[in-house]
């Protein structure tokens, strides 16, 4: 297909949601429906066109960038616009195109106030550019803006659609309302983050002169091929401090993002306030988005120092497993409760990357890809849930199962997918994880091989506390009587926009619990052969140990 | 030990060479697949059927039966050798080598004994459960998860290596957390199930990490690779047999309910009778056992040296002598049979552990069949009766003489007579302790056969005996439940001497020779005859506890069920009155039965459980404090309060802004006059 | 020639002007003390041209476009008055106070 040879079709994919966006623009406030057929029919002809990618990928040159496109852009400052996929973005770059379908599904019948769905909408078209642009960004600057463009529309979602209860917010004397908060804390721990990203971004940008024949560049594959961090610094390379300082810069912007711990505070607030939609593409894209640019950007850019702080991040993972986990069984909000469960799923998929062998990273990578399968749903059951009971307190609720079979059933399953049931997705970015962490990479493993040990140890004690907070939750929210307040009430079960929500994920759930070739096919040959560029050829390990 | 190859020419009555069993082998998977298919169309169709979907649970099992048979039959005449595995991802280089995860099926000696039993025993208690669960609520459901377990059970012992086998093994293990909180209105059942699921969980944390030792050691998660380099001596594999093979064993004492994990087993009891028959009692708790036979050539290689095979041989024994002791002392019948199936499964693992591959698979074999049935039994009183309580039970064989019978064969199986299927093997594994060198254990296993036969009187005695004491007139089941009884009842009897040391069956050898077809000859020991004198003792231990027992319960098996409540202690004047048996003995048996089956039952209570639900409460405390504590006051609260200076420093300057303008005006005009004098001055 | 006197000027116009715009509280009266203020910036420019002499006339070219500009924002400053005065029945600035937040 010329389309796709050409790299249009890729840019099509990014920035259809965006033009989509504007055409919505011009449809009538009071014409919803025209709006919501619009907004639908956009999103499944980007799903479309990155099922079209699916077909033509060449699954054995998954290494390499494929359908790129490269124009000069902002001269000014060598920024490039410069796009393609690889055997790790495209997973992800999928993920993404196909939860804002269900998103629009969804949200097809449950608005939260208030309401105008049109406004809505135009802002999951703008986020579904903000989040398709930052998996095909080959450009630092240009993955900046993308990564940024995400955050507007998730603030405004938060802020304008979100909780409107009060809270009173320890150190502040007034009680606040949660989505002005959540929303505001949100946005600013991001923009925090994202400074010191662009900080590192630039500094990158100076220090690339020297070895690339005098013309700094942005161009992420360029400067992948520099090694920036294996040069000495006499030859044009980066000195360790500063190499160390671009790391730490660029990890603070993708970790606020991740988010791990002790950054994380941001998420269990804006993951209750947001509106149900919000939180699903909160959890099941926009955290990926950290994590991906530490497989796409750090590691490969600055291997060397990667090295460095692989120990220091394989310990905050571990910290983010466990504490994750504990916080989850002090919850008494059901939404707050899957919020924090996502602390502990990222912590296992930052402590896969942490290892730095390909085994790590595929576990992270399948990881991100289960986590936005089975989280995003289980936002959308508490969201739906919400919409039914008009609360989330876990003590209140009880026998939903009794109430409403089919959600019971439902959430039973996904609780079960979260808690990493084997055969279910969620099982191999654990085990992956744990697997990477007995062995990392020969380097780590010489330095520091107790603190992976240990950590693998306290992972796999994490998947008893996570099983341990899930069944708690089905204990609460599903099984027993009902709580007598209900009684007497009808509740409709599951509906169709619901069901057809639902029912792709909860197959992919299954089909990649049990086939998990449809996502390492693509992405093992990138990995190993991204390990091996940063590297060199896998050196036989000391296993005995 | 270490001299493997000695023994491959003398396993198997096939000579060591075996076939690739044809096309019943190559579509094994059929038996994986079909309880699945079974499970969906349940979900899908079972509430428009007549029998609410068992048709469909029933069919599968049906189908797997003819395989499992064909298969055992072929492996019994040619012995049968075969994997057949798809690789379903290729996860990246592992020093050097691709590292891929497989599905598929092993079809050799263990699993096809492992299908056959899953099949028969499953195949019989589903149709006992038409009968039982008839009128029950959600009965669709109960047959879809029962054949979900069916499923994953068959995906467990099909396993061709560690990573599908963790698959069925979590399987089994969410199979069992549903069915036990079958009836979920209560909240207690939830709670159960509950435990059952995160017992499991820790210790299935033990199967994992081994898991990753294991195949990291050797690239590779099969076990026919993992065999086969155990088999060799793999350097790599030796340095982790240690770690790994304790963690798998730890793995394997979740499942298996071995002490100090064996706490879930009797809670589990919460589920339907059918689901204790088949899960809890026959199939699903012997995976642990399955485990350790599938990885028995790592053990056999590297266990003596590593010197973990004594504290695994310690844990088996303990488990199957203190938890007989517990089983004196319950009142409710299928907690008595929880209690038994711990046992047992202590028995089980001590063989295994101690080498005895054969002695501990065809305890496995044999236990199967009659714990099944005296589940099956248990279930059908307690259908009659409307209570699982034996204080509401008694007289009860003339009203239910099929069930009776029935049970009586069962009980006296386990109780190791001659010549029901439990006296040889039991008495296999006593002979594999006594050649191993265990021999204070044997004594143990001796004694822990006596507690067997004494408690399996006192349920008989006080279940069937007597007069009735419960509620209503109990009738016997009908013949869709006593079928399946009668059935379980001949292999209780026969299944013994498919493995009589020394005694084959023509051309078809006997149980140890069908269990040769292995990827890897391992040198384990099976007696080459049967040792009488041994054979004796279990036997006199056997018989001495139902003598004893049926003593000390048969006369006031009428009150028994309240005096066993209140006042054991008791027990011991009341047999000097009534009976004369030697002072050592009355102090045994008033010991046995008294404060120690007192004190292990409170150990148990008071401090195992408590210990449990310390911990489960401390870890909700450790939550509690690392959120509000830690998260909300800590973290969060350095963040807020960060926001909070920025706050109310702009609330204060705000006061400025007073939206008069000629104030801001005059603020202006004040900069401005300030600038001039200062360049004034300057200049 | 001397520009003092006309800058002597132009600075008290200028002083008045300021005085005008900060004390007053009538807005019309303070939109006068403005144009004072302007007037006293063309004196000022005027003047200066009339010493230096630049061949562009700079000087007055500028105090034509300040007067414009005065005018415009003459105009635009009374509409205003005019419609705040319409709402909110006073001309009295301390009462304008919609800028605060």
């Amino acid at each position: 297909m010329e389309l796709f040879e050409s790299g249009w079709g890729l840019s099509l994919i990014v920035f259809l949601p965006l033009l989509g966006a504007v055409a919505l623009l011009m449809v009538p406030k009071e014409n919803e429906s025209l709006a919501k057929q619009l907004a639908l029919t956009i999103s499944l002809v980007t799903f479309g066109l990155s099922l079209v990618l699916i077909a033509l990928f060449d699954y054995g040159a998954g290494g390499s960038f494929q359908f790129e496109a490269d124009a000069s852009w902002i001269n000014a400052i060598d920024a490039r616009y410069h796009i393609g996929v690889d055997g790790i973005s495209l997973p992800l770059l999928v993920l993404s195109t196909f939860v804002l379908v269900l998103a629009i599904i969804y949200s097809w019948d449950h608005w939260e106030e208030p309401r105008n769905p049109k406004a809505f909408l135009i802002l999951m078209l703008i986020l579904g550019t903000g989040m398709n642009g930052t998996f095909v960004a080959l450009d630092l600057v240009l993955f900046f803006i993308f990564f940024e463009v995400v955050l507007l529309p998730m603030y405004f979602m938060i802020g304008v659609w979100g909780d409107k209860s009060m809270r009173k917010i320890p150190g502040f004397s007034r009680e606040i309302e949660t989505r002005l908060y959540a929303s505001i804390k949100f946005f600013l721990f991001t923009l925090f983050g994202s400074a010191f990203m662009l900080l590192g971004f630039l500094a990158l940008y100076f220090n690339s002169g020297g070895l690339n024949g005098g013309e700094r560049t942005f161009d992420i594959p360029t400067l992948i091929s520099l090694g920036l961090d294996s040069i000495p610094e006499s030859a044009g390379g980066l000195s360790g401090t500063a190499a160390w300082l671009i790391f730490g810069a660029m990890f603070l912007g993708f970790a606020v993002k991740v988010p791990m711990w002790p950054l994380h505070t941001w998420l269990p607030d804006a993951h209750t306030a947001a509106p149900t939609v919000g939180s699903v593409l909160l959890a099941a894209i926009l955290l990926k988005l950290g994590t991906y640019a530490f497989i796409r950007i750090s590691i490969p850019i600055l291997p060397e120092t990667s090295e460095i702080w692989a120990p220091a991040i394989a310990i905050l993972a571990v910290i983010g497993i466990i504490y994750g986990s504990l916080a989850c069984l002090a919850q008494t909000d059901m939404k707050r409760l899957i919020a924090f469960s996502s602390v502990g799923h990222m912590g296992f998929v930052m402590l896969g990357i942490a290892t730095l062998t390909d085994i790590g990273i595929n576990a992270a990578i399948i990881g991100m890809v289960a986590h936005g399968l089975i989280t995003g749903l289980l936002f959308f059951l508490a969201g739906s849930m919400h919409h039914r009971y008009h609360t989330r307190e876990m003590s209140r609720l009880g026998g939903n199962q009794k109430l409403m079979p089919v959600m019971g059933g439902i959430l039973a399953f996904t609780a079960m997918a979260s808690l990493g049931l084997p055969g279910l997705a969620g099982f191999w970015g654990e085990f992956m994880a744990l697997l990477g962490a007995y062995n990392p990479l020969p380097s780590l493993a010489e330095s520091s091989l107790g603190i992976f040990r240990t950590s693998m140890v306290l992972g796999a004690i994490g998947t008893v506390l996570t099983a341990g907070y899930m069944l708690w939750m089905l204990q609460k929210v599903n099984l027993g009587e009902p709580n007598e307040e209900w009684l007497g009430q009808e509740f409709h079960d599951v509906d169709r926009y619901e069901m057809t929500a639902w029912v792709p994920l909860i197959v992919l759930i299954l089909i990649i619990g049990f086939y998990p070739r449809v996502v390492f096919g693509a992405t093992t040959d990138a990995v190993v052969s991204l390990v091996e560029t940063a590297y060199g050829a896998t050196v036989t390990a000391s296993t005995g140990g | 030990m270490t001299d493997l190859l000695v023994f491959a020419a003398e396993e198997g009555a096939h000579g060591g060479s075996f076939s690739e069993g044809g096309f019943f082998a190559d579509t094994a998977g059929i038996m994986l697949i079909s309880p699945f298919v079974a499970f969906l169309l349940i979900i899908w169709l079972g509430k428009q059927l007549k029998n609410d979907g068992a048709e469909f649970a029933i069919g599968a099992m049906a189908v797997n039966l003819v395989w499992a048979s064909v298969l055992f039959f072929q492996n019994m005449t040619e012995g049968i050798v075969r994997e057949v595995h798809f690789e379903i991802a290729n996860i990246g280089l592992f020093e050097g080598r691709e590292l891929i995860f497989e599905l598929g099926w092993m079809v050799d000696g263990l699993s096809i004994m492992m299908y056959w039993v899953v099949s028969f025993v499953g195949l019989l208690v589903f149709i006992y459960a038409v009968g039982y669960m008839h009128g029950d609520r959600r009965v669709p459901w109960f047959f879809a998860a029962f054949s979900l377990f069916a499923g994953s059970m068959l995906i467990l012992v099909g396993a061709p290596n560690l990573i599908q086998l963790i698959i069925g093994w979590e399987g089994v293990g969410l199979a069992s957390y549903l069915l036990i909180g079958f009836y979920w209105e209560d909240i207690e059942n939830v709670k159960a199930g509950n435990k059952a699921f995160l017992t499991n969980k820790v210790a299935d944390v033990g199967l994992i990490l081994g898991a990753i030792l294991v195949g990291l050691a050797i690239g590779d998660f099969s076990f026919p690779a993992i065999s086969e380099a155990a088999a060799a001596g793999n350097e790599s594999l030796g340095a982790v047999a240690a770690a790994g093979g304790l963690l798998l064993f730890f793995g394997a004492m979740g499942k298996s309910a071995q002490f100090p994990f064996h706490i879930w087993l009797p809670d589990a009891m919460a589920g339907p009778t059918p689901v204790s028959a088949l899960m809890h009692a026959a199939t699903m708790v012997t995976a642990g056992i399955y485990l350790m036979a599938r990885t028995f050539p790592l053990y056999q290689a590297f266990a003596e040296e590593a010197g973990i095979r004594p504290i695994m041989v310690t844990i088996g024994v303990i488990t199957l002598f203190a938890m007989g002791l517990l089983a004196l002392v319950a009142d409710d019948i299928k907690k008595v049979l929880a209690y038994s199936t711990v046992s047992q499964l202590g028995y089980m693992m001590t063989a295994v552990a101690a080498g005895g591959y054969t002695a501990g698979l065809f305890h496995l074999f044999t236990h199967a069949f009659f714990k099944a049935l005296l589940f099956l039994g248990a279930g059908s009183v307690i259908h009659a009766v409307h209570s699982n309580n034996m204080s509401d039970m008694g007289g009860l064989r003339k009203d239910m003489p099929k069930t009776f019978w029935t049970f009586v064969i069962g009980s006296v199986s386990l109780a190791g007579i001659i010549p029901f299927a439990g006296f040889f093997s039991k008495d296999e594994i006593l002979a594999t302790l006594d050649h191993e060198g265990y021999v204070g254990f044997m004594w143990v296993a001796i004694a822990g056969a006596f507690v067997t036969a004494f408690y399996m009187t006192r349920a008989v005695a006080l279940t069937f005996f007597g007069t009735y004491k419960g509620h209503g007139h109990p009738h016997e089941s009908p013949a869709i439940m006593t079928t399946p009884l009668i059935i379980l009842a001949v292999p209780s009897v026969l299944a013994g001497f498919l493995n009589v040391p020394g005694l084959k069956l023509g051309s078809f050898g006997n149980f140890t020779d069908w269990l040769g077809a292995r990827v890897v000859p391992m040198g384990d020991y099976h007696p080459e005859s049967l040792d009488w004198a041994l054979a004796a003792y279990g036997l006199t231990a056997g018989v001495g506890g139902i003598v004893i027992g049926w003593l000390l319960f048969a006369p006031d098996r009428d009150t028994q069920g309240e005096r066993d409540r209140v006042e054991i202690p008791v027990l011991y004047p009341l047999l000097r009155r009534k009976y004369y048996v030697d002072d050592a003995a009355l102090g045994l048996v008033g010991f046995t039965s008294g404060p120690l089956a007192r004190a292990t039952d409170w150990f148990n209570t008071y401090v195992l459980d408590n210990i449990v639900n310390g911990v489960g409460g401390a870890v909700r405390l450790a939550g509690r404090f690392v959120y509000n504590g830690l998260d909300q006051r800590g973290i969060d609260g350095i963040f807020n309060g960060l926001s909070a200076v920025a706050d109310s420093a702009g609330s204060s300057l705000r006061k400025l802004q007073t939206g008069r303008v000629q104030q801001y005006a005059t603020s202006v005009v004040i900069a401005a006059l300030v600038l001039v004098i200062v360049v004034v001055i300057i200049q | 020639m001397l520009v003092n006197q006309f800058l002597i000027v132009a600075a008290l116009l200028f002083a008045m002007g300021t005085y005008g715009l900060l004390v007053r509280r009538n807005t019309v009266m303070i939109l006068l003390s403005v144009e004072l203020m302007l007037n006293a910036v063309n004196i000022n420019l005027v003047a200066f041209e009339a010493y230096l002499r630049t061949s562009e006339a700079i000087g007055q070219v500028f105090s034509l476009f300040v007067i414009t500009i005065a005018a415009a924002e003459v105009g635009i400053g009374l509409a205003i008055v005019l419609m705040i005065f319409r709402n909110r029945q006073s001309a009295n600035v301390d009462e304008y106070n919609l800028m605060k937040f």
